[in-house]
C-alpha cells in the first residue's frame, strides 16, 4: 500500500494515522505538506487526518480545502483513487465538495472528547471489508463540529444508495438519540462516495489500533484498505 | 469600494449558537426574545469601482468560499 497523509498547518493526528497505516500495511506512509502540488507516484490511498487546520478559520476545513495539494487530491479521486478523511479530514472533504452535506457545531455546543460506538452500515467496501454489516466497534472522538447535516433529499439518496458507512449507536447497537452525541442527522457518523472509493467520518479509528492504546477496535478499517489494495494489485 | 457579505445559517439548519445566545439573554432578564440566529459578517475592500461588478464578484466569492451554501445563506451589500 502506498499511502500519503496530507499535513496542513494545524493538523495534529497525522502521526496517529501513520501508526495505524504502518501497523496494518507494514509500510510507512508518505507525509505530504499542503503546499505540495503532486502526490508521490503510485499513491493509492490519500488520507486527510484530524486536527484543526488553519485554526478552523471561517469554517472547519474551508481553508484547507483550497490548499495547493487539494487539486492533486481531487485528480486522484477522479481517477478512482482511495481517499479517507477523518474528523477534520472529513470536514475538509466536505468543504472540497468530495462528499455531500455539511458539518455543523455539535448540537450541545460542547466539544466532545470521549469514546463512541459505531455500527457498520455498509460492508464490503475498501474501508469496511473486514467487518460484517451491523458489526459495532468503539472509536474515540474529539471534535466540536461533527453534527452531520444534509437536506432530506440528500439524506434519502445517501441511504437509498447505501452510502451511509457508519452510524452512532448505543452499547446494544441501537440507533438512539442518546448515542448521537453531536446531533448528526439520522445518527450518521461517516459516509461514502458513490463509487465507494472515498470515505469520511468524524470518529478516530486510527486511535485504537494497538493494545497499548487500549484496544484494536479501529484496526479492521486499515486492514480492509490493505486487503482491498492487495485484491486490485 | 467596500462590501459587506452577511453569512447566516439557513432556515431550518440547527443554530446551537443562536439558541445559546437566546438562553443567555433570558438569563440576563431580556424577556420577549422569540428567536436568535447567529451568523458572521465579512467586510471586503475591493479595487473594483463599479458597484454591480463588485457585487457580482463578491457573490462569486461567497459561493466559492465565504459561505457553505449547503448550510448557510449569504447576502451582499455595498457599504
Amino acid at each position: 500500500m502506498k499511502a500519503a497523509i496530507i499535513v496542513f498547518p494545524g493538523t495534529n493526528r497525522e502521526r496517529d494515522m501513520k501508526i495505524a497505516l504502518e501497523r496494518a500495511s507494514g509500510h510507512a506512509p508518505a507525509m505530504l505538506f499542503h503546499r505540495e502540488t503532486e502526490l508521490p507516484a503510485g499513491t493509492d490511498l490519500v488520507v486527510l487526518p484530524g486536527g484543526f487546520s488553519y485554526g478552523d478559520y471561517l469554517r472547519c476545513g474551508a481553508m484547507a480545502a483550497q490548499s495547493p495539494i487539494m487539486a492533486a487530491v481531487r485528480a486522484h479521486a477522479d481517477r478512482g483513487g482511495l481517499v479517507l478523511g477523518v474528523c477534520n479530514g472529513f470536514q475538509i472533504m466536505i468543504e472540497a465538495g468530495l462528499l455531500p452535506g455539511g458539518l455543523l457545531r455539535n448540537a450541545t455546543l460542547r466539544f466532545l472528547s470521549m469514546d463512541c460506538r459505531m455500527r457498520v452500515e455498509r460492508a464490503g467496501t475498501p474501508f469496511t471489508g473486514r467487518w460484517q454489516k451491523g458489526a459495532t466497534f468503539r472509536a474515540p472522538m474529539a471534535h466540536g463540529d461533527g453534527n452531520y447535516f444534509a437536506d432530506e433529499a440528500t439524506l434519502d439518496r445517501l441511504e437509498g444508495e447505501g452510502l451511509v458507512a457508519f452510524r452512532y449507536v448505543d452499547d446494544r447497537g441501537e440507533v438512539t438519540p442518546e448515542a448521537n452525541r453531536n446531533g448528526s442527522a439520522r445518527n450518521i457518523a461517516g459516509i461514502l462516495s458513490p463509487n465507494l472509493r472515498m470515505c469520511g467520518l468524524m470518529p478516530h479509528p486510527e486511535d485504537l489500533v494497538d493494545p497499548l492504546m487500549g484496544g484494536e477496535d479501529g484496526l479492521p478499517m486499515f486492514e480492509s484498505l490493505v486487503e482491498s489494495l492487495a485484491e486490485t494489485a | 469600494m467596500k462590501l459587506l457579505v452577511t453569512v447566516m445559517p439557513k432556515n431550518g439548519v440547527l443554530d446551537p449558537q443562536g439558541k445559546a445566545i437566546a438562553q443567555a439573554l433570558g438569563t440576563l432578564g431580556f424577556g420577549g426574545v422569540n428567536d436568535v440566529r447567529a451568523g458572521k459578517v465579512i467586510e471586503l475592500d475591493v479595487a473594483e469601482t463599479d458597484p454591480a461588478k463588485a457585487r457580482a464578484a463578491a457573490e462569486e466569492m461567497a459561493r466559492k468560499l465565504l459561505a457553505n451554501t449547503v448550510i448557510e445563506s449569504f447576502r451582499v451589500e455595498t457599504a
